[in-house]
C-alpha cells in the first residue's frame, strides 16, 4: 500500500472517530431541545460535559491532517463551501460556549437563550456534515485546474439535503442511545422512545438517499459490487443497524452504542470505497476530479505526518480511555458540574 | 472592495480576538500548577482555594478560548486558498501536530481537573492541570512553528509552483521557532501574573479574602517579577536580533530607522511621519541600535532607503505599535520592581496606590502582546512568506467580496457579544469572590 492510501485511509479514521464521538455530543445537543425541566436539561449538557471538547478534537486533527496530506482539497472544498462553512464556525463557536455561559447567570431568559444556543449549534452542524458529503457524492463544479466555480445556493440541491437529513436523523439516534446509557427513570424511558423513532426514520432516508444516489452519482456504483470490501462493509452496516433495537430492547446500550458507531464506521466505509482513489469528484468532467496523488502532499511530507500519527494517536487513544473510565457511569449532578 | 484587503481584515480580526485568550489560559494555567502543588504538597488550605477560584477563571477563558480557535484551524482553507496550496505540504504538519499532541491533551485533562475533583486522588488530580499547561504550552509550540515558518521559511524548495519539504527539521525549527516561542510563553505568564496580581490587588483595596489575596498576591508578584525581567532580556532582546539578521526590512521599519547608518541611534521616543518617511520628536540614544543588534555599537544597520519600495512593510503602524510593546514591557518591570520592594518591606497590603495600580493593569499585558502581533505580522509585509510569497496572491479565488463582507459583519458581531459576556462573567466571578464559592456548592 503506498503512502498516499494510507493518508486515505487514515483521514477516513480520523473522520470515523470525529463522527462517533462527536456525534453523540451533536445528537445529545438536539435533543436537549427537547428535554422537560432544568433537571433533564442539566444531566443533557453534563452527560457530555467533560469530554466534548477532546471529542471536538478530532475534527481539528481532521482538519489539519487533511491540510497537511491533501492540501489541495482542504483549499479547494473549504474555500468553494465558504457561506456554509461560515455557519457551520458560527454554529460550533455558540455551542462551544454555550456549556460554559449557561449556568453562570440565574435567569430564565439567559438559561433559554443559551439552551437555544446548545441545540441549534448541535442541530446545524449534524445537518450540514450530510449536506457536505451529498454535495461531494454528486460531484462539485470544479474545473481543470482544480478551482471551484459553484454558488452558495447550489449545495442547497435536494439530493443533499436528503443525505444531510438521513446524517441528522442518525447523529439524533446515536446521541439518544448515549443518553439512554448516562440516564435513568423518566429520561432514559423517552430516549428509548427517540431511539425507535429515529431509527424507522433514518432507515427510510438512508434507503431514498441510496436509490437517488443511482441517479444523482451513478458513477459511484461502477465495478464497485464486485469489490469484496465493500460487500464486508456492506453486511457490516446491516447487522448493526438491525442489532440496534434488539440491544435497546435489552437495555444494553453500551452495546447499542457500539452498533451504532458500527454503522457510523461501515457507512463512511463504503462511501470510501466506492471514492477511492478520487477524493472529491469533479462534476464537470470527472477527469478533474481530485484524487489521493493529484492532491497530495509530497511523500516525504506523508512520511513525516504518519510519523507523527504513529508516535501521537496511541498516547491519546490511551489517556482518552483513561479520562473516559473516570466518567464512566450515569451522570449525576454535582457541585462541579454546569 | 479588494478581496485581499478584506481577506487581511477579516485574518486580522479573528486571530486578534482568538489571541486575547490563550495568553490568559497558558499563563493562569501554570500559576495554577504552582498553587495547586502547594495546597496538595504542604496541605495548605488556602493555596487550595486560590486554585480552585482561578481555576474557574481558566475555565471561562479557555472555553472562549476554544471556541474562536475552531475558526482559526480551518480559515487557512475557507481564506487563504491559494497560500494554502502554496504551502500545505510544510505548512500543514504543525497545525495536525498541534491537534494530535496538544489539543487532545489539554481539552481531555482540563476537563478532568474542572470535573474531577471528587472523582480522583488529589496527585491526579494535580496531574490533570500539569497535563492542561503542558498542553497548552506544546499547543503554543506547534502554531510557533507554522507562523515561525512564515516568517523565516526553511527546510524547503520550490518546485511544482509550491513549496515542497526538504528537511523537516530544519523546517521546525527555522531561524525564528524557538526565540518566538519563548517570548511568546513569556508574554503569556506575564499575562498570567498581572491577571492573579490584579484580582488580588482587587480585594486587598475591598479588604475581602484577605488570606488568600495576601498569597496570591506574594506569588503573583514575585513570578511576575521574574518573567518581566527575562521578557527583556534574553528574550525580546533576542527576538530583535533574529529580526536584525532573518527581516532586515521588518528590522528598519519596526525601529524607524529610515535611512543606513553606522553607529545607529535607538529611538526611544518618536512620532513618524511621511512623506518621506521621517521621526519627528525624537529622543535617541546614539549607537545604542547598533550595538543591541550586532554588538557593536559601530556595525552597519541597514535602513528602509535600501529596500525597494514596493517590498516595504506600512511603517508607520510597526514603527507604533513595536515601541508601545516595549514600554509597556518596561512598565511591568518597574510595577513588579516596586510591588516585590513593598512586599519585603511588608508594606504593600497598605500601598493603596500601588494595588490600584495593579488592578487597572489586568489587560496592560493583553496589550502588549496585541502590539507585539500587530509589529510582527504587519511587519512582514507585503509578503505572506517571507521573500518567497506574496499575500495578495494567497486568497482563494472562488471567494467574493460579498462573502467576505458577510463573513466579517457575522464574525464582527458574534465576536462582540462572545467578548462582552466574557468580561460580564469575569467581573460576575470576580466579585463573587473566593470564598462565596463554598456556598454555591452547597446550593447546588
Ligand atoms: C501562543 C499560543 C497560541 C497561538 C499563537 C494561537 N493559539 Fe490557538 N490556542 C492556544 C494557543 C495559541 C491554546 C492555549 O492552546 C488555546 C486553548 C485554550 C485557549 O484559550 O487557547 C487555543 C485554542 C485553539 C483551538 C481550539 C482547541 C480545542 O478545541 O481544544 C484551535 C483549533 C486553535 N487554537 C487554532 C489556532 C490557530 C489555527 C492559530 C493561528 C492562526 C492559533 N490557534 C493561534
Ligand atoms: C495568535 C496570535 C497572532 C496574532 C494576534 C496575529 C496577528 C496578525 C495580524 C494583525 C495580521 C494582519 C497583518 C496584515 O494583514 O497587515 C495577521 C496576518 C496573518 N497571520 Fe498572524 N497573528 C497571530 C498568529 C499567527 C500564526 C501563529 C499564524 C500562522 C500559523 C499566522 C498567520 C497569519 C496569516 C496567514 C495572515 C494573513 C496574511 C497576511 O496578512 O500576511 N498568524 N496576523
Ligand atoms: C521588554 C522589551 C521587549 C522587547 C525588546 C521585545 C521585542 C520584540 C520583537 C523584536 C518582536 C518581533 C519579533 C518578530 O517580528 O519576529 C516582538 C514580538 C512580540 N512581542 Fe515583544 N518585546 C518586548 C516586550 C514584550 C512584552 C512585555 C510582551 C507581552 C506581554 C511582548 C509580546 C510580544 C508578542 C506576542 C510578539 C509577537 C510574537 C513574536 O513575533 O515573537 N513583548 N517583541
Amino acid at each position: 500500500m503506498d503512502l498516499n492510501t494510507t493518508w486515505f485511509l487514515l483521514v477516513g479514521v480520523l473522520i470515523i472517530g470525529y463522527a462517533i464521538l462527536d456525534g453523540f455530543d451533536l445528537g445529545v445537543g438536539v435533543l436537549h431541545l427537547f428535554t422537560k425541566d432544568e433537571n433533564e436539561k442539566r444531566l443533557a449538557m453534563n452527560s457530555v460535559g467533560p469530554i466534548w471538547d477532546g471529542n471536538e478534537v478530532w475534527l481539528l486533527t481532521g482538519g489539519g491532517a487533511l491540510f497537511a496530506a491533501f492540501p489541495a482539497v482542504y483549499a479547494t472544498v473549504f474555500s468553494g463551501f465558504y457561506i456554509a462553512f461560515m455557519l457551520l464556525l458560527a454554529a460550533l463557536i455558540f455551542r462551544a460556549v454555550s456549556f460554559e455561559f449557561r449556568g453562570k447567570v440565574e435567569s430564565a431568559g439567559w438559561k433559554k437563550g443559551w439552551d437555544f444556543a446548545f441545540g441549534l449549534g448541535s442541530l446545524i452542524p449534524a445537518l450540514l456534515y450530510g449536506v457536505a458529503i451529498g454535495n461531494i457524492l454528486r460531484g462539485l463544479p470544479i474545473d481543470q485546474n482544480g478551482n471551484y466555480l459553484g454558488s452558495f445556493i447550489g449545495l442547497l440541491n435536494p439530493y443533499s439535503i436528503l443525505v444531510g437529513l438521513a446524517g441528522l436523523t442518525f447523529f439524533i439516534m446515536h446521541g439518544a442511545i448515549y443518553l439512554a446509557l448516562k440516564s435513568d427513570g423518566a429520561l432514559q424511558e423517552r430516549m428509548v422512545k427517540w431511539i425507535n423513532m429515529t431509527w424507522i426514520i433514518f432507515i427510510l432516508l438512508y434507503l431514498a438517499a441510496t436509490f437517488s444516489t443511482f441517479f444523482t452519482a451513478g458513477y459511484l456504483f461502477d465495478g464497485i459490487l464486485s469489490n469484496p470490501l465493500f460487500w464486508i462493509l456492506f453486511i457490516l452496516l446491516m447487522v448493526s443497524i438491525v442489532f440496534i433495537p434488539v440491544s435497546v430492547k435489552g437495555k444494553k446500550f453500551f452495546q447499542a452504542l457500539i452498533f451504532s458507531s458500527s454503522v457510523i464506521a461501515a457507512m463512511v466505509g463504503l462511501v470510501a470505497v466506492s471514492l477511492f482513489p478520487k477524493l472529491v469528484p469533479s462534476g464537470i468532467d470527472l477527469a478533474y476530479s481530485l484524487t489521493i496523488y493529484n492532491a497530495s502532499s509530497s511523500e516525504r511530507t506523508l512520511t513525516a505526518m504518519l510519523i507523527i500519527a504513529l508516535i501521537g494517536m496511541p498516547i491519546v487513544i490511551a489517556y482518552t480511555y483513561f479520562i473516559y473510565r473516570i466518567f464512566k457511569g450515569k451522570v449525576v449532578l454535582g457541585k462541579e458540574s454546569y | 472592495m479588494d478581496v485581499v484587503l478584506l481577506s487581511r481584515i477579516q485574518f486580522a480580526m479573528t486571530v486578534g480576538f482568538h489571541f486575547l485568550f490563550p495568553p490568559i489560559s497558558i499563563g493562569l494555567a501554570w500559576l495554577i500548577v504552582i498553587a495547586e502543588w502547594l495546597g496538595w504538597r504542604k496541605k495548605d488550605a488556602v493555596f487550595e482555594k486560590i486554585g480552585k477560584f482561578f481555576g474557574k477563571i481558566l475555565a471561562l477563558t479557555f472555553a472562549v478560548g476554544v471556541a474562536t480557535g475552531i475558526v482559526m484551524e480551518f480559515q487557512f482553507g475557507t481564506n487563504w486558498a491559494q497560500y494554502s496550496k502554496f504551502v500545505g505540504d510544510i505548512f500543514g504538519a504543525p497545525l495536525a501536530a498541534e491537534g494530535v499532541f496538544a489539543f487532545f491533551l489539554e481539552s481531555g485533562f482540563l476537563g478532568l481537573y474542572l470535573f474531577g475533583r471528587n472523582r480522583v486522588s488529589k496527585g491526579i488530580h494535580w496531574f490533570a492541570i500539569f497535563m492542561v499547561a503542558v498542553g497548552s504550552t506544546i499547543s503554543a509550540f506547534w502554531i510557533l512553528v507554522a507562523g515561525s515558518w512564515m516568517q523565516t521559511p526553511a527546510g524547503y524548495i520550490i518546485r511544482n509552483g509550491r513549496a515542497e519539504l526538504t528537511s523537516f527539521w530544519d523546517a521546525v525549527f527555522n531561524p525564528s521557532t524557538v526565540i518566538r516561542f519563548f517570548h511568546v510563553i513569556d508574554a503569556a505568564l506575564i499575562t498570567g501574573a498581572f491577571i492573579m496580581a490584579g484580582i488580588s490587588a482587587y480585594y486587598l483595596l475591598k479588604s475581602k479574602h484577605i488570606d488568600i489575596s495576601q498569597k496570591a498576591m506574594k506569588l503573583a508578584v514575585i513570578f511576575g517579577l521574574v518573567v518581566s525581567l527575562l521578557e527583556l532580556f534574553p528574550f525580546g532582546h533576542e527576538s530583535g536580533r533574529e529580526v536584525a539578521k532573518e527581516q532586515p526590512a521588518k528590522f528598519a521599519a519596526i525601529q524607524g530607522l529610515y535611512t543606513t547608518q553606522n553607529g545607529a541611534p535607538l529611538a526611544v521616543f518618536a512620532f513618524p511621519t511621511m512623506p518621506p518617511p521621517q521621526l519627528k520628536a525624537k529622543i535617541e540614544i546614539p549607537g545604542l541600535l547598533s550595538w543591541l543588534a550586532f554588538g557593536d555599537a559601530n556595525a552597519t544597520v541597514k535602513g528602509i532607503n535600501e529596500f525597494p519600495q514596493n517590498d516595504l512593510p506600512p511603517l508607520f503602524i510597526t514603527f507604533v505599535s513595536y515601541h508601545n510593546m516595549v514600554a509597556l514591557g518596561m512598565l511591568f518591570i518597574l510595577l513588579t520592581v516596586l510591588g516585590t520592594v513593598q512586599l519585603y518591606r511588608k508594606k504593600i497590603w497598605e500601598s493603596k496606590k500601588l494595588l490600584r495600580i495593579f488592578t487597572w493593569a489586568i489587560p496592560f499585558p493583553l496589550i502588549a502582546c496585541q502590539l507585539g502581533w500587530i509589529s510582527a505580522e504587519v511587519g512582514r509585509q507585503p509578503w505572506i512568506v517571507y521573500n518567497v510569497f506574496r499575500t495578495k496572491d494567497a486568497v482563494s479565488s472562488s471567494v467574493s467580496s460579498g462573502d467576505l463582507i458577510f463573513s466579517i459583519i457575522l464574525f464582527a458581531l458574534i465576536y462582540l457579544l462572545l467578548g462582552s459576556i466574557y468580561i460580564f462573567l469575569l467581573i460576575k466571578e470576580i466579585k463573587h469572590g473566593p470564598e462565596a464559592l463554598n456556598e454555591k456548592e452547597v446550593l447546588s
